[in-house]
């Protein structure tokens, strides 16, 4: 079972990870924003999330745990 | 089991760099590198003048922060006086190392010093607003070429790997990208290897990291990954451009 945390409060919604997952898990949240006025990456569906840790290589600001 | 986390030897400080910037993925493997080789307490950084200047808050070990493109003189003098005892990297910007700091990148080189050097190369001026650097590709728009950098007047970008490789001095010196998570894994590979090498004690290493600036390229993140495969990656082929260890086992 995969565990994603995403430390949205650093996030600064560039996107990277959106692109990088194989399974389109993420996406950036259109209806949050952060103290820094960014939309934050958010996953939709956690139970499909194959811990390849793809967005996390891809994360430029470490905001992304990946637990398996 | 934990997969994937942030590295021990990045500090908590949140990157100052603009969304979508590579720096902190370079930053990252650098980290990630130290981590493994169990090298934290004897590793000294050396920062350079440009986006990266703020290096010192953001890597858990030594810092010092050195004249813009000196950080190769000043690694050279932390690495020799205590040469047994301490890893010496430098991370620096194409503006940093391949313009104002051609001489001493160049005879540091040449010296075959002990160091590892990370160079940053996203072919432009970052920090200051994306001036034309002495790596943008001719023909790219940047505020001090708006028409696109004429070669006629403003020269041809330089390749730093291929200019340091017909030196003899040089251990080990390649080029790698960034903007994808197989180059990424390969990027990683080199920056372990550079910093190998200085731990066995073989000599200059640098690895050149073909990275992005979506800002000043006027592009999106995702955008911008796309435009190093399409221009920049042709301009600068990657791969290993000396490996002297190697070269001797075959």
């Amino acid at each position: 079972m995969a565990k994603l945390t995403i430390r949205t409060e650093r996030c600064k919604g560039c996107g990277l990870c959106v692109n990088a997952c194989p399974k389109k898990l993420l996406k950036l949240a259109g209806d949050k924003i952060n103290a820094k006025g960014h939309h934050p990456a958010e996953i939709t569906d956690m139970e499909q999330c194959i811990a390849c840790a793809f967005c996390a290589t891809m994360c430029p600001d470490c905001v992304i745990t990946v637990e398996r | 089991m934990i997969v994937f986390e942030k590295p021990k030897a990045l500090t908590d400080v949140p990157l100052h760099y603009c969304p979508g910037c590579t720096h902190g993925i370079v930053h990252r493997l650098v980290a990630e590198v130290i981590d493994e080789l169990g090298i934290e307490g004897k590793t000294i950084g050396v920062a350079p003048v440009g986006c990266s200047v703020m290096a010192y808050d953001y890597f858990a070990c030594d810092m010092v922060e050195a004249a813009h493109g000196r950080a190769p003189a000043v690694a050279t003098g932390i690495k020799r006086a205590d040469p047994e005892n301490h890893i010496v990297f430098t991370y620096q910007g194409d503006g940093d190392l391949a313009s104002i700091g051609t001489a001493e990148t160049v005879h540091a080189a040449a010296r075959n010093e002990n160091i590892t050097i990370i160079f940053i190369n996203n072919a432009i001026y970052g920090m200051t607003g994306g001036q034309m650097a002495p790596t943008s590709l001719p023909g790219q728009v940047t505020q001090t070429s708006p028409y696109g950098r004429d070669v006629k007047a403003c020269g041809f970008p330089i390749r730093v790997c291929e200019m340091l490789a017909t030196l003899d001095g040089p251990e080990y010196l390649e080029r790698v990208a960034v903007n994808n998570v197989k180059n990424v894994k390969a990027a990683k590979k080199a920056i372990r290897k550079a910093f190998q090498n200085q731990v066995e004690g073989k000599g200059f290493s640098l690895v050149e990291v073909i990275s992005s600036c979506p800002t000043n390229w006027g592009m999106t993140p995702q955008k911008a990954l796309e435009w190093i495969d399409e221009k920049m990656i042709p301009h600068y082929p990657l791969g290993v451009y000396k490996d002297r260890s190697a070269a001797k086992e075959d």
